[in-house]
């Protein structure tokens, strides 16, 4: 594990078109030599979920993705597979879109904080 | 609890004693210097717990402040979503993971790395080119935010998988490994006490049987020489002389 952190510096999202393009606006899309994506756009409706899971399994695997974002409500449809992701990399964060702001109570990462307080 | 009462299967010596008792002082002081080291890094998750939640608020603030900016670009120059999407090649944003050592735990931190790269050229974008790039500005500033909140995160989930482990330790040694120890010395000193008691039993048994002997003996030696003596008295005299000096006594060595 010691080693794998030194070559990842990509920044994945997994989100909404707003959320992609002001990312992708400051620079953080990258397609690597396969043609591979490091952004999943999805949309209300016509993505799938099982698209935004393999989406996320794929991301979590990559050993170039230091960071994962995703949105906040995206989460919330995969959250079984986001509650059990224990990786320490790479480092998986709920940020919030326009239209959901962010809601503390949902974040996995926080939840798991508050099971450990409560010891 | 299934551990009560077992022991280590040792011969029951004192070299083996003394051996213990360092083995038990060493898993002492062990076990006191990792419940210190467990409480130093239980302050410091703490300390990193509460960073993290002001963190989260603070990029719930800042995301919604670059969404504002992006909403005005939009009404603007209108969707750019396209564009950007298909402009993306390279990252020029990127991000650099550097080691800390927090209280004896390698922990990483990522820092914001901006390479060069296919910057967008903005092809296509007729108007509110400085919109755009204000948003690009705002997104960059949010983005920081963001890994610095990764790199909270991080140290926060590696801290408590170390300091699991740690517990973990300090519990096995509390309940396994010092009372197996502690068990283990009260059974070789039980076994030592026994030796020395039988030790001392046999010989008391063995001083018993010599003194009846040797009662036994000189009972025997008196009769002989009373009837030694009717003959003539010289010859009794050589007789006990010669009888004192011709029985040995077997502890007497020279």
């Amino acid at each position: 594990m010691a080693t794998s952190f030194k070559d990842r510096n990509l920044i994945a999202v997994i989100g909404d078109e707003d959320s992609i393009t002001g990312l992708l606006l400051a620079g953080v899309g990258h397609i690597n030599e396969h043609q591979k994506k490091n952004f999943l756009v999805v949309e209300e409706g016509k993505t799938q979920v099982s698209e935004i899971e393999s989406a996320f399994e794929e991301f979590t695997q990559r050993k170039d993705v230091a960071i994962l974002l995703i949105n906040q409500h995206i989460a919330e449809k995969i959250r079984p597979t986001v509650d059990k992701y224990q990786q320490a990399f790479p480092a998986l964060l709920e940020i919030p879109s326009k239209d959901h702001p962010y809601d503390p109570s949902k974040d996995s990462v926080l939840k798991r904080v508050q099971k450990l307080f409560g010891d | 609890m299934s551990g009560a009462g077992a022991r280590e299967n040792v011969f029951a010596t004192r070299m083996a004693l003394t051996n213990t008792k360092l083995r038990l002082k060493g898993a002492q002081t062990g076990h006191s210097l990792l419940a210190k080291k467990r409480d130093a890094l239980t302050t410091r998750f703490r300390a990193i717990l509460k960073k993290v939640d002001e963190a989260k608020r603070k990029m719930g603030r800042v995301m919604q402040l670059a969404s504002f900016s992006m909403a005005e670009v939009t009404y603007a120059t209108g969707d750019i979503a396209y564009l950007v999407q298909e402009q993306a090649k390279q990252a020029t944003f990127r991000v650099k993971a550097k080691q800390e050592n927090v209280s004896g735990v390698v922990l990483p931190a990522f820092e914001v790395d901006r390479v060069a790269g296919s910057d967008f050229n903005l092809t296509g974008l007729s108007r509110g080119g400085q919109q755009v790039l204000k948003a690009k500005e705002v997104y960059a500033k949010a983005i920081e935010t963001l890994v610095e909140l990764a790199s909270l995160q991080t140290a926060f989930t590696i801290l408590d998988e170390v300091i699991r482990a740690t517990n973990r330790r300090v519990n096995a040694i509390e309940h396994i490994v010092i009372p197996r120890l502690e068990n283990t010395i009260k059974y070789i000193i039980s076994e030592l006490d026994e030796m020395d008691r039988e030790e001392f039993f046999r010989l008391k048994k063995v001083q018993g049987k010599k003194k009846r002997d040797t009662a036994a003996r000189n009972a025997a030696q008196a009769l002989e020489g009373e009837r030694a003596q009717t003959p003539a008295d010289d010859d009794g005299a050589e007789l006990r002389s010669a009888d004192l000096l011709s029985s040995k006594d077997e502890d007497v060595i020279f």
